[in-house]
């Protein structure tokens, strides 16, 4: 027996050095919401969460898909940094829980007359997690790190509209050509290269955040390592433990510290969507990223409050590559396939997850646009089969000589089930003969760029900023994912037009012209708009669904449980007059709250608005000074070393451009309330 | 003392042997890696020109093939594996540094799990050989072997975790809680095998003439079992434990998956496919060591088990 010991002991010696090797053994926080049910939510006059139905413990565990590749605002690309870097950063605009574009670190702005300069005014109160003043020179130093070549951003291309940024870029000029200007210590002037109409939408892309000069100085690329990492959002980086979590805690020194409730937010990665769903189940996560595929009839069944489902700015379409036989020049050919898709099919059996079918190139929900409909859209489906083999026929294939070709597609379940129903029902109703490839990822978008393999391929676009242009801008000539290799001078001098148009409705007029013409030539097939699904803990409330699906945690509160709240009851009988109770409602038609928002959208909000309103911001911000009184500002009462600064009041009323959007909700919540008051 | 020394030699032969299998190794991932279609950098958002200009000098993949190989060799000379490309904030030493003790933790107590088990499983059987008992032991070993894990692992969870609430789902924080689910989901395969190895070994000891010998002589049953036949019966299960070793602390991919923990594992396939050169190579070569090594303590073991293979042809 002696000598198993013996034999045993270098396997104990290496797990004794296994177990040694990480000394910082910290507890998960244990199962916090199993089957939690919220209190009624009840506001303040303000608009604000009653403290009486807050949970004690405002702890958030969120699950953000993949592991984050960085936390360095410039470098990172990706949905799961980009949330995390919303928490810790705040870029010159931000974005409200229902998406629309609201002041940021930029209190307010001006647009000259030709739509190239834009000046910013910063707020006077924002600081630094060290307590540091964000000042305008942050923002020219961010911007100026951002489009260095040392830097080597892959997202530096958001920046490109600035003027000289593709010279800095190339290295061609020094990073001080860059066409970013500090005025004085809190105003900010940008200079375009061309009026870009949504650059308001890309200033809250996280590779135009500031960073903190002093912090990116002497830790170099490690500044954004927890403990280095100074940011100016409303929270800070506490802890990372690779591929196991993200800690953040609150930045007490951000300038609306008083209304952020979450105190700590708990990022976790998931490689599993069932995992992650397994553990919203076990009650260990408030929030995840995506749901199981296949589980939609389940889910639906037996959590119904917190399965949510929002449209996305994203389209899932097949691209023709119309440089290869047999579609060049084959417009009729390219629409019947097209024609012969049966898209309500295709969700309801295959995607499964309530996306909507899609008949255009730009999905629903951006702005104020509405995409044209081609007139087959209004069709039946056996009406669009029947036109779809006289197409098919007049373009010379017949049952004996059906028409080949290859359908490619990359690896992944739902890719796979799509080609395999489009290529059955292109057999049924038609009898072409397709083909299936399945390409590993990297391959696959390698062959699509090359143009010389491909003829049918799996394609889809999720816009990095809520503008059609995002979708259009695809099918320019010589545009890095034109991999069609569609070509038409008229719509290039189209876009042109749509790039440099200031005033939104002509604006929306030529993409709507530019979306017709594609449809007209059928470079793509339409096929359905995405959707993003997600388990969300009924307690958790103050976000709301966007077609972006941006979501900020400090936007974000948890409600008591059920059980907590009858322990100290509250009066409430006035408050449930209060319509906000509407801020997590899902399933508004989407016309209908873009149709509510919009009016009452103030010009500093929307980038392409009326050049007389955009003239008046100043204005603007005067006339809701009233609405000033009704809340104190908060930065004043956390900053008393603040004192120092004598242009603090004018702020104020500035910093209540905010207050508008409160209002707003409140105006339009009565048709959207789901609950009714008991 | 000529006992110590003819053995240290024999363990540094075989050191210096592993050199131009290590050296093979780097190199043909190397180029295999950098054949494969597509680069770090390709995305469904295309980038410009000038930025994919600036990510490729970055990362020295401007140079050509040749000196990006002889570069690394001066790197890996000085066990620094580069940054990630896909991890953009870690250096791949520092991925490794992280991820492996959490592999390792895992793999050996389903290691020491599985050998325990299924030692004691074996054994049994083996002793209450062709009983009820024997054939339940193996059957349920049987079971072991063929159901996979990713099947056994949502199953342990829905029941254990999800429905009774008596441990995590998953994550990793170093608490006995979190470990318990992987690594007896992890142990389970091998459990079941060594199970069936020590019960087939054992009995084909036991009708051996030596036992024979021993029983002849009037030893009880327990003495012969434990100074006699249990030597000689682990000797398959030795030479199994090697490999199975190794596969267990290198990190499992779908328990990693499954329970979500931070081991070393999904690095193979998230390196190989976002093209992550530095990554790929980095847990190859570390890979490729420790199953070096790992062979070679086997080796060692194997000499001291049975000393027919503790001397060279010299000897």
């Amino acid at each position: 027996m002696i000598q198993h010991r013996q034999f045993l002991l270098p396997v104990f010696c290496v797990m004794l050095l296994g177990a040694c090797g990480n000394d910082d053994r910290e507890r998960l926080p244990g199962r916090f919401d199993r089957h939690a049910t919220a209190v009624e939510l009840v506001l303040t006059e303000d608009g604000q969460p009653d403290p009486s139905v807050l949970a004690t413990e405002q702890i958030l565990h969120r699950d953000n898909g993949e592991e984050p590749a960085t936390l360095d605002p410039h470098i990172a690309e990706g949905a799961p940094s980009a949330h995390i870097l919303r928490d810790l950063f705040e870029g010159l605009t931000a974005e409200s829980p229902q998406g629309r574009i609201i002041p940021g670190a930029a209190i307010r702005w001006n647009i000259s007359r030709d739509g190239k300069t834009y000046t910013f005014y910063l707020r006077k109160d924002a600081r630094w997690s060290n307590g540091d003043p964000v000042t305008a020179e942050d923002f020219v130093y961010g911007l100026r790190r951002s489009a260095s070549p040392a830097t080597a951003s892959n997202r530096a291309q958001v920046l490109l509209p600035i003027a000289n940024a593709a010279e800095v870029l190339s290295g061609v000029m020094p990073t001080d050509q860059l066409g970013v200007k500090a005025i004085n210590e809190h105003i900010l002037e940008i200079s375009l290269k061309g009026p870009t109409p949504y650059f308001l939408n890309l200033l809250n892309d996280s590779s135009t955040y500031p960073v903190h000069r002093a912090s990116v100085l002497e830790h170099g690329s490690s500044f954004s390592r927890p403990g280095n990492l100074v940011s100016n959002g409303a929270y800070v980086l506490e802890d990372w433990k690779l591929r196991s979590r993200i800690e953040l805690v609150k930045n007490a020194n951000y300038w609306d510290a008083d209304h952020v409730y979450i105190e700590q937010v708990f990022y976790f990665p998931f490689e599993d969507q069932s995992a992650a769903s397994k553990q919203f189940r076990a009650g260990e996560l408030h929030w995840t990223d995506g749901v199981p595929a296949n589980q939609f009839k389940w889910l639906q069944k037996h959590y119904p409050d917190e399965l949510v489902i929002s449209p996305w700015s994203g389209s899932y379409f097949f691209g023709y590559n119309l440089l290869r036989e047999p579609f060049i020049e084959n417009p009729d050919l390219r629409l019947a396939l097209a024609l012969a898709l049966d898209r309500d099919l295709l969700t309801e059996k295959v995607t499964q997850f309530g996306e909507q079918p899609s008949y255009g190139l730009v999905p629903p929900g951006i702005g104020e646009f509405v995409s044209p409909l081609p007139e087959w859209a209004e069709w039946s489906q056996a009406e669009r089969n029947e036109e779809a083999r006289r197409l098919y026929a007049g373009a010379g294939y017949t049952e004996d000589d059906p028409l080949r070709f290859e359908i490619r597609y990359d690896a992944g379940l739902n890719n796979k089930k799509m080609a395999l129903a489009a290529a059955s029902l292109w057999k049924q109703v038609l009898g072409a003969q397709a083909t299936l490839l399945n390409e590993e990822p990297k391959v696959f978008l390698q062959s699509r760029e090359q143009k010389v393999l491909t003829q049918v391929f799996r394609a889809g676009w999720i816009s990095d900023f809520a503008d059609p242009f995002s979708f259009l801008e695809l099918f320019r000539t010589g545009h890095g994912r034109n991999d069609f290799g569609y070509s038409n001078e008229l719509y290039d001098s189209l876009l042109d037009d749509i790039a440099s148009e200031r005033v939104p409705a002509r604006r929306r007029r030529l993409m709507f012209e530019a979306e017709r013409m594609l449809l007209a030539e059928m470079p793509y097939i339409p096929v359905y708009t995405y959707v993003t699904k997600r388990l969300v803990s009924p307690r958790l409330r103050g976000w709301d669904s966007n077609i972006m699906d941006h979501h900020y945690s400090k936007n974000m509160f948890l409600l008591k449980t059920a059980e907590e709240g009858q322990q100290s009851t509250t009066v409430e009988a006035e408050d449930k007059a209060e319509p906000n109770t509407e801020v997590q409602v899902e399933e508004i038609p989407l016309e209908q709250s873009v149709a509510e928002e919009l009016p009452e959208e103030k010009p500093t909000t929307e980038p392409g608005d009326d050049l007389a309103i955009e003239a008046g911001v100043d204005n603007e911000t005067g006339t809701s000074a009233d609405e000033a009184g009704a809340e104190p500002p908060a930065s004043q009462l956390d900053m008393p070393e603040q004192v120092d600064i004598p242009e603090q009041a004018p702020d104020v009323p500035g910093q209540d451009t905010m207050v508008p959007l409160e209002v707003i909700e409140d105006d339009d919540t009565p048709e959207l309330v789901e609950d009714p008051p008991e | 003392m000529t006992h110590d020394s003819g053995m240290l030699k024999h363990i540094l032969r075989r050191l210096l042997g592993l050199l131009p299998t290590l050296l093979m190794l780097i190199t043909v991932t190397f180029f295999m890696m950098r054949m494969a279609p597509g680069g770090p950098f390709d995305t469904e958002k295309l980038l410009p020109p000038e930025i994919q200009a600036n990510m490729e000098a970055k990362y020295h993949l401007d140079e050509s093939l040749l000196q990006q190989y002889f570069r690394y060799m001066g790197q890996i000379a000085v066990l620094d594996f580069g940054p990630s490309f896909q991890y953009k904030d870690w250096t791949v030493n520092e991925l490794i540094a992280q991820s492996y003790p959490v592999s390792l933790t895992i793999g050996v107590l389903a290691m020491l799990l599985a050998f325990f088990m299924g030692t004691m499983l074996g054994i049994t059987a083996a002793l209450k050989q062709n009983t009820r008992l024997d054939y339940s032991l193996m059957g349920i070993a049987m079971l072991g072997i063929s159901v996979p894990n990713f099947v056994i692992a949502p199953v342990l969870i829905l029941l254990v975790a999800v429905y009774a609430g008596l441990l995590p789902t998953g994550g990793w924080d170093w608490s006995l809680a979190s470990m318990v689910l992987p690594v007896v989901t992890l142990s389970l395969p091998v459990t079941a095998y060594i199970a069936r190895l020590t019960r087939g070994s054992m009995i084909e000891v036991l009708h051996s003439n030596f036992i024979r010998t021993a029983r002849a002589k009037g030893l009880p049953e327990s003495v012969v079992i434990r100074r006699h036949a249990l030597k000689p019966a682990m000797l398959p299960v030795i030479s199994f434990m090697g490999p199975a070793i190794a596969g267990l602390i290198s990190g499992s991919v779908v328990i990693e998956r499954i329970f979500s923990i931070p081991g070393m594992g999904s690095y193979f396939v998230a390196g190989a496919l976002n093209r992550d050169y530095t990554l790929v190579m980095g847990v190859v070569i570390f890979y490729g060591v420790l199953i070096i090594v790992l062979n070679f303590i086997v080796d060692l073991l194997y000499a001291w088990l049975d000393p027919k293979v503790r001397y060279d042809e010299k000897h």
